[in-house]
């Protein structure tokens, strides 16, 4: 016996409220929704948000930006805080996955009301968030190197645009007389963009590319991409790999018997971290290219270096984005200093022009960008294990993360 | 074959619907409500998993493939209806160095097309691999072993082709869901019904399928494949049924989970994922209708909130809950009732033994 | 030319690797019909128990010899316990196993983070393994792999060796080919179940401290090569070696003679799809037990 009114009652109550409440809603471009998210800064704290990997693959690099940033915090607050409220951090785990990071990043800006959020490291996790700071007008301070083309209104942007970084990395192998270069990176955003770069400024400056491999990201399988690179005889390597790869390519490079003196690499991704993990044995004399080292001089250095061993241990060493973060910090607070306010809009209006004394020497803020100005310094891995500075660009780098100054750019972005 | 109405079920639809349409929006904040729009996105993942698993044995571990095909076709649609008609998706212009949209991404501009390859796509891809490996007899481990090299492999595949599908950054930053902007609070709460909706319906139809004579066959084929064999059915046939609605299933899983979430990459595509889809079908009941819902929404809430206080809690707690429960309560805590059930209605213990008895033989207890 | 050669070798010495890591899981696998997910973790365990090694006895190159067979005991026992605890209640269910070793090394994983840390750990190597052999100026063969080759081929031969000559290897294919029969004859199955484990656990670790000499030793290490691991057993055929054997070079140079001309990731999915294909034509894999039951 087929009773079917009490069963397709049941199914078409969802459809029939489905189709009563699909009636509301606004239609894209009707109304602007303006209202932004509002900081909780009653009372005498103010929260921040930490947002980075403390699980996963990607907690190797980013748990040590987070402990950069929570350093910035006990200094800041032992000077007395920021217009007179301590800073509470609130640290959130984005799991070494995307969709994880824009949930934590939503999640920080509604639940807990934070002023600001320091963190991401990939840049598909900063891609992943970009949308939920634009929507709530809340502000992230991104640390890590990427590669440009991007100029968010709620992001500043404190690790280098590739103008800061590869760009430079480039002038020092032209100026070193490297006519060829290989590429060699793992599959995946930065490394390909980075490598368009590099071909566009090869071919306007005389230096050969003699191949491009990319390899899946965690791969560490290197014997065919080594043996293509020692065939094609190059000058120089452009590497662009990351995370684990990188182990396998060096441990690949000098089994086949590639030398350093005769065929450098240059790294990206290669901080003294990574230097701890992959042994001298494999890295000496290697090249990298970044901002900062632990070995850079200045008194700002040298007390941000004691500082962090002293909380951290003596055998942690500092890098380019754990200072960057650290810099974002007091960036930001010099930002709500000048204007007087915890406000979004207002911090970011005060942006343009501010200064900090910085690890890596003097930083000013792009307030066109919301990038900041870096100085190049190519540095060469040594038998310590550190990375030592053997050139650096003097004067501290405009950003210009779509390369708009360069003529040889044009078509890129 | 259609199954019986029953008074039951009627009412528990009823009442999922009250809960999900009523209850949830009321009493839960608005970032809340939006998580738990994820969550049954992949209770209805495991609605299919539930089907082609806990009724016919076949272990999926590469669900993540039919949620990305799924996922992936909504967003390329979303992304074309963003840019307007005949431009290129903003990513693409930066990315890709390319003067003119793939011919495979255009079909994708018109909502006749997109809406309906979410759910075929992947039920055609589940068909042919399905049929290739049905037909010559690869079960049990070996699928199960196939089925995740498929998830890497495409992971792989989507990751290297950067320009044309965003890479690891995924597709993401979409303005607007058929008309609607995505940013309204109001239109993000109509997807939340979208989604329930759906997976009620989803529920409907494997509660149909369960309790038909295709259920049956589908349970049987599970248990004793060869035997159904020399009964004259074909089990490939059957099998193919059952995986080819659970790809479906997660298909529109996907689909629903881009604009809730507003992300899809190839990271919930390879195999971690694709193996997470699963451990909430364990822990639910992989064999009955609920228990895979429940499971999944429970993991999936557990993993918010551990990971908000002990990250590497989480991680333990996930092993852990595939070691115990899989080992020891292969029947999810679905199955707990029914042990309880058990034990209570356990027979008293014999009483004394009688002296040799005559031709009455004693009562043997059950 | 030497292109192609120095391909070829490239190949093999991928599957020299292959073969390691899959030798163990061959024997796991095809004797008990045990899905071990956590293998990849007892390979991470043999390369920590490298690095823990190397703080305890300086001179790298005494350190691989005395890791070898350290590695080999302490992933030979981690399998052994992971047999006693859980596997032994599953056997009447493959397919759990699967998933409840995913959770071991779940578990494994996580436990290597908080011991060790997140980030990857160095070792050093004998300075002879990081040199190579130079054959003519364009063909060089790197010392490691060829150490790896040399390992792999040891592996190969002493266990078939221990499998055909020794009463035990007698009592493992007695087990593998009737395991009613075996136990109705007397054989102590529970026995030889955990000492197969125990030494394809322990091959495990020895493929692990391999791995030191080409890449990352960290908690992920062991995810990276499982399923390339299962796909050679699966598409070799369980009950015999040579099938493993076979598979792991073909795989390995298919692999690198694709990677050669295309790029890396369509190399892996070639080999996937090669596998499917193969699997189409003999779906037991290339080589099989002939038995008399119907699956």
């Amino acid at each position: 016996m087929l009773n079917l009114s009490g069963r397709w009652k049941a199914a078409l109550l969802p459809v029939a409220a489905l189709l009563v409440l699909s009636a509301c809603g606004s239609r894209t471009g009707e109304n602007e929704v303006t209202t932004g998210a509002v900081a909780d800064t009653s009372g005498d704290t103010v929260k921040v948000g930490l947002l980075n990997s403390l699980s996963g693959t990607m907690a190797i690099s980013e748990v040590t930006v987070r402990d950069a940033v929570r350093l910035a915090v006990e200094e800041i607050n032992a000077a007395g805080g920021v217009l007179g409220k301590k800073i509470e951090p609130i640290s959130e785990d984005g799991a070494s996955d995307w969709p994880t990071f824009a949930e934590k990043a939503e999640k920080l800006i509604r639940e807990d009301k934070v002023a600001a959020v320091f963190g991401c490291w990939t840049s598909a996790s900063r891609k992943a968030v970009k949308p939920v700071f634009e929507e709530n007008k809340a502000l992230l301070f991104y640390p890590v190197q990427y590669e440009g083309l991007e100029q968010s209104p709620y992001i500043f942007y404190t690790g280098a645009t590739t103008n800061q970084q590869i760009v430079p990395g480039l002038d020092y192998l032209k100026s070193q007389g490297k006519t060829s270069v290989y590429l060699v990176g793992s599959d995946y955003v930065f490394p390909r963009t980075a490598n368009k770069i590099i071909k566009a400024y090869a071919a306007a400056n005389g230096i050969t590319v003699l191949g491009e491999d990319y390899a899946p990201l965690g791969s560490t399988e290197f014997g065919t991409i080594v043996n293509k690179v020692k065939a094609s005889k190059a000058s120089a390597v452009f590497n662009t790999l990351n995370g684990d790869s990188n182990v396998a390519f060096f441990k690949e490079y000098k089994s086949a018997g590639l030398t350093a003196a005769a065929m450098p690499v240059v790294s990206v991704s290669i901080a003294e971290e990574e230097v701890k993990s992959i042994g001298t044995q494999y890295l000496d004399g290697q090249l990298t290219a970044w901002n900062y080292y632990q070995t850079t001089p200045g008194a700002a250095n040298e007390k941000f270096v004691k500082a962090y061993k002293a909380k951290y241990g003596q055998d942690k060493p500092t890098s380019d984005p754990m200072e960057a973060a650290y810099v974002s910090v007091y960036l930001w607070k010099a930002m709500v200093e000048k204007a007087g306010s915890f406000e979004v809009e207002k911090v970011k209006a005060a942006a343009d022009g501010v200064t900090f004394e910085a690890p890596e020497g003097l930083v000013t803020v792009d307030g066109a960008t919301q990038h900041i100005h870096k100085t190049a310094r190519i540095g060469k891995v040594g038998s310590d294990g550190l990375i030592t500075e053997v050139w650096n660009s003097g004067q501290p780098i405009k950003p210009d993360p779509y390369l708009k100054g360069y003529p040889w750019a044009t078509g890129l972005a | 074959m259609i199954a019986r109405f029953s008074w039951r079920a009627g009412a528990g639809f009823a009442a999922g619907a009250v809960l999900l349409f009523a209850v949830a929006p009321v009493a839960l904040s608005d970032f809340r409500l939006s998580l738990l729009a994820k969550y049954l996105c992949l209770a209805m993942v495991a609605v299919g998993i539930g089907l082609a698993w806990g009724r016919g044995g076949l272990l999926t571990l590469g669900q993540g493939v039919f949620f990305g095909l799924g996922g992936y076709a909504m967003a390329m649609h979303m992304k074309l209806a963003d840019a307007g008609p005949g431009q290129m998706p903003d990513f693409m212009q930066l990315y890709g160095q390319l003067d003119a949209l793939p011919w495979w991404w255009r079909p994708f501009a018109s909502p006749w097309f997109a809406l309906p390859a979410t759910v075929l796509l992947p039920m055609l891809v589940a068909f042919l691999l399905g049929s290739l490996v049905f037909r010559r007899r690869v079960r049990g481990a070996y699928f199960a072993i196939l089925s995740q090299a498929l998830a890497a492999a495409m992971a792989i595949l989507l990751i290297g082709a950067q320009g044309t599908t965003g890479g690891t950054n995924g597709l993401t930053d979409f303005e607007g869901f058929f008309g609607y902007d995505l940013d309204d609070p109001v239109n993000q709460r109509m997807v939340y019904f979208v989604v329930a909706g759906a997976l009620l319906l989803l529920l409907a139809i494997a509660r149909q399928l369960i309790r038909s004579r295709y259920g049956e066959l589908l349970v049987a084929v599970r248990d004793s494949e060869e035997r159904v064999r020399f009964l004259g059915y074909d089990p490939a046939n059957v099998k193919l049924v059952a995986y080819v609605t659970a790809a479906g299933m997660a298909g529109l899983a996907g689909a629903l989970f881009v604009p809730a979430v507003g992300i899809i990459n190839p990271a919930l595509i390879g195999i971690v994922p694709s193996i997470e889809f699963v451990i909430g079908v364990a822990v639910g009941g992989r064999a009955t209708l609920l228990g895979p819902v429940l499971g999944a929404v429970a993991v999936a809430w557990a993993k918010t909130t551990l990971s908000e206080e002990f990250p590497a809690a989480w991680t333990y707690l996930q092993g852990l809950l595939f070691v115990l429960v899989v080992a020891f309560l292969p029947g999810g805590l679905a199955s707990v009732a029914g042990l309880v059930r058990r034990r209570r209605r356990r027979p008293p213990p014999d009483p004394a033994p009688v002296s040799p008895a005559p031709a009455v033989p004693e009562e043997v207890p059950a | 030319m030497t292109v192609i050669v120095s391909q070829l070798f490239t190949g093999v010495s991928i599957g020299a690797v292959l073969l390691l890591i899959a030798l163990g899981l061959a024997l796991t696998f095809g004797q008990m019909g045990v899905i071990n997910m956590a293998h990849g973790e007892f390979i991470m365990a043999g390369a920590y128990t490298v690095y823990v090694l190397q703080d305890v006895v300086t001179g790298a190159g005494w350190s691989l010899l005395v890791a070898l067979p350290l590695a080999f005991l302490v992933a030979g026992l981690m399998g052994v316990l992971l047999e006693v605890l859980l596997i032994r209640r599953l056997y009447a269910r493959p397919l759990d196993t699967l998933l409840v070793t995913w959770g071991v090394s779940l578990i494994l994983q996580q436990l290597a983070r908080d011991i060790f840390g997140a980030p990857n750990v160095q070792t050093r190597a004998p300075e002879v393994l990081t040199g190579n052999v130079r054959i003519t100026d364009d063909l060089v063969l790197s010392n490691n792999r060829l150490f790896i080759l040399a390992l792999a081929g040891l592996a190969v031969v002493a266990l078939t060796v221990a499998l055909r000559f020794t009463s035990l290897g007698r009592r493992i294919r007695a087990v593998v080919q009737n395991r009613d029969l075996a136990a109705v004859s007397g054989i102590p199955t529970g026995r030889v179940d955990r000492v197969t484990f125990f030494i394809g656990s322990g091959l495990a670790g020895v493929a692990g401290v391999a791995l030191t000499l080409l890449g990352p030793i960290g908690p992920t290490m062991g995810t990276n090569v499982i399923i390339d691991a299962f796909l050679v057993v699966v598409a070799g055929g369980i009950g015999h070696l040579k099938g493993s054997v076979i598979v792991a070079f073909a795989l390995g140079t298919l692999q690198s003679l694709v990677e050669y001309s295309t790029t890396v990731s369509v190399a892996k999915v070639a080999v996937f799809v090669a596998i499917v294909a193969f699997l189409q034509w003999r779906p037991q894999g290339l080589f099989t037990l002939r038995t008399r039951s119907l699956a």
